[in-house]
């Protein structure tokens, strides 16, 4: 947890994320992820081995028999109209989002 | 420099409270679409200097305070907000309004729905003055991370008004709204609440609906209101909590009579204090108007004893890990295709996604996008994201363990108060350590109030944080009001 990222780490981080990165910006996001990593490896002091790991804070609030903490179920409804969302499309024909040339032929 | 900084404009003002101000409309004293104008005449004046709206939403404004008006003149029954000129975080989308989250990369979006909370607040009576200004997708403790430009604190311009709800906070404290809309992700309402001496509500995770609300980190987000006192405050929050289909993580516990229940007297209340919130790097000054609100409680009969939360200094840590994770996933979706920015440099898709991205987003999003993208890829899942949600966990269970001895427990809300303009942008840890008595409550989902608690020498406000265990809002009410009362 305390190894340094180095210039490849943010390269292959920043494609992961699609973000581009000026080689200045590169130098101080290197700079401010390993002062943020360094403080964040404070966490190895702690012993959390067979500690479940906790996502969402409802999961404290479930008893037995509880429904106020359950999630919705997972089904399919009805969502917004194309007509309304297309229009704040960069581009779009109305139908589909368009973008630019994915694979050259 | 600090006693010339000081500015001979002031711009606090008190706005008055909800109970005057529906009384005046129910009567026909004041006239909902005069009292709006009178709040935009006073955004006009005042915002060019704290630039606390980004955008207006007049014809809304106007069509339903006519509205209003109108059942008033009818004499009919007023919902329980009737006319009262509410803003909302720029990180809440109305329809048809500007919604920029504070980024460039939303500029132009105009969403085609209403968040629930906005609705609501709307079927309440409200009148929806505009939009606030906010640090970028609500990363910040100081409102700098705005493309939009800093809010000023209207206590002290030269000061922050604290983030990333810093226009929501100092719109109420500047009465350029009576009450307002913020979101909580680490401290978001409660921190700027604080910094301009006003009272914040953070509700239980899942007791106000996320729908509509720009996702930052969706485990830890929450909406919640702004008010000028605790009654005021425990109102809004009654008219946009409840049970919402279109959120997957809505509660659906009973509603509660916020108001009513801090009308009610603190006797026999316990109430922790617990050590780790008043050690080491809190400001003097900020301790010792805690102190006196501790007193307060237990001078209005509450009994005071100390709890341990040993984990505490593991939760800022803990925070950034998570936090910066959903983050990356969730900004994921801003990519030049649906909506919002798209770079005029895209000749292939992949350069369309990475240039409109590079040039949408700012230094600070990029780097919580690249710390969250760098915790969850491969590798370094288990050392990084797993080992803050296991921590995640002994954090809450701390809590629930405190909260089986005591009703409430109480904290400073921040170590120091509002701070200089420039003072921390230069070092993202530093910054990040302004969250460190507010993020613990975002990761156990437990729910909280920040109430005005004096003040520093220099006229700076102090807050504090009342943390209730989870739905129990109502007792972090009543304990607010009881500090609010001791000091008036």
């Amino acid at each position: 947890m305390t190894s340094k990222v180095t210039v490849d780490d943010v390269e292959r981080v920043a494609e992961l994320a699609h973000l581009e990165l000026a080689p200045e910006e590169t130098q101080s996001m290197l700079r401010d992820l390993n002062a943020i990593l360094d403080y964040v490896a404070e966490l190895n002091e702690l012993d959390t081995s067979g500690v479940a790991p906790l996502a969402q804070a409802s999961e404290l609030l479930s008893e037995p028999g509880d429904t106020a903490s359950r999630s919705r179920p997972d089904e399919v409804r009805p969502s917004l109209d194309r007509a309304q969302v297309m229009p704040q499309a960069p581009e779009t024909d109305k139908t589909f989002f368009k973008v630019p040339k994915v694979i050259e032929r | 420099m600090a006693s010339d900084a000081k500015p001979a404009e002031t711009f606090v003002e008190k706005p008055k409270t909800l109970a005057e101000l529906r009384a005046e409309i129910a009567s026909g004293r004041t006239k909902a679409a005069d009292l709006a104008a009178s709040y935009y005449e006073r955004i006009e004046k005042k915002n060019p200097r704290l630039n606390v709206y980004l955008s207006l939403t007049k014809e809304r404004a106007l069509k339903q305070a006519e509205r209003i008006d109108a059942l008033a003149a009818r004499g009919d029954p007023l919902p329980p907000l009737a006319g009262i000129p509410v803003g909302i975080k720029d990180v809440l989308v109305m329809q048809g309004a500007p919604a920029t989250a504070g980024s460039k990369i939303l500029e132009g979006y105009r969403p085609p729905y209403d968040a629930t909370a906005v609705a609501r607040l709307e079927a309440a009576g409200a009148v929806l003055l505009g939009k606030l200004n906010c640090d970028e997708f609500a990363m910040g403790s100081s409102n700098e991370n705005s493309a939009y430009g800093p809010v000023r604190n209207p206590v002290d311009t030269e000061r922050v008004p604290g983030g990333s709800s810093g226009g929501s906070a100092a719109a109420v404290a500047a009465n350029m709204a009576v009450a307002t809309l913020g979101s909580d992700t680490g401290g978001s309402i409660r921190q700027p609440a604080s910094f301009c001496g006003v009272v914040g509500v953070l509700p239980t995770y899942g007791r106000v609906s996320r729908y509509g609300l720009i996702a930052f980190a969706s485990s830890l987000d929450r909406v919640g209101p702004f008010a000028a006192n605790v009654r005021d405050a425990a109102t809004m929050l009654g008219v946009i909590a409840g049970h919402d289909p279109k959120d997957a993580t809505s509660l659906q516990a009973p509603q509660e009579d916020y108001a009513a229940a801090s009308d009610k007297p603190v006797k026999g209340l316990r109430i922790g204090v617990p050590g780790e919130y008043f050690a080491e790097g809190l400001d003097p000054e900020v301790r010792a108007a805690i102190e006196q609100g501790i007193d307060a409680l237990r001078a209005a009969g509450c009994t005071v004893k100390p709890v341990g939360l040993p984990h505490t200094k593991y939760a800022v840590p803990t925070y950034y890990l998570v936090a910066t994770a959903e983050a990356s996933a969730n900004l994921a979706r801003f990519d030049g295709v649906r909506y919002g920015y798209r770079s005029p440099r895209s000749a292939t898709l992949s350069d369309m996604y990475s240039h409109s991205r590079d040039e949408g987003f700012g230094a600070e999003v990029k780097r919580r996008i690249f710390l969250g993208t760098y915790a969850l890829s491969a590798g370094y899942y288990d050392a990084y994201y797993l080992k803050a949600q296991q921590v995640r966990r002994l954090l809450a269970e701390e809590f629930l363990r405190a909260f089986a001895e005591v009703d409430a427990i109480v904290t400073p809300t921040s170590p120091f108060p509002a701070f200089k303009i420039g003072e921390k942008t230069g070092d993202p840890v530093a910054m990040y350590l302004a969250d460190i008595y507010t993020v613990t409550a975002s990761l156990a989902g437990i729910c909280g109030v920040t109430v005005p608690c004096g003040a520093t020498r220099a006229g700076l406000p102090v807050g504090m944080q009342v943390l209730a265990r989870h739905l129990g809002e109502s007792t972090a009410f009543r304990v607010a009001r009881a500090v609010e009362r001791s000091l008036s």
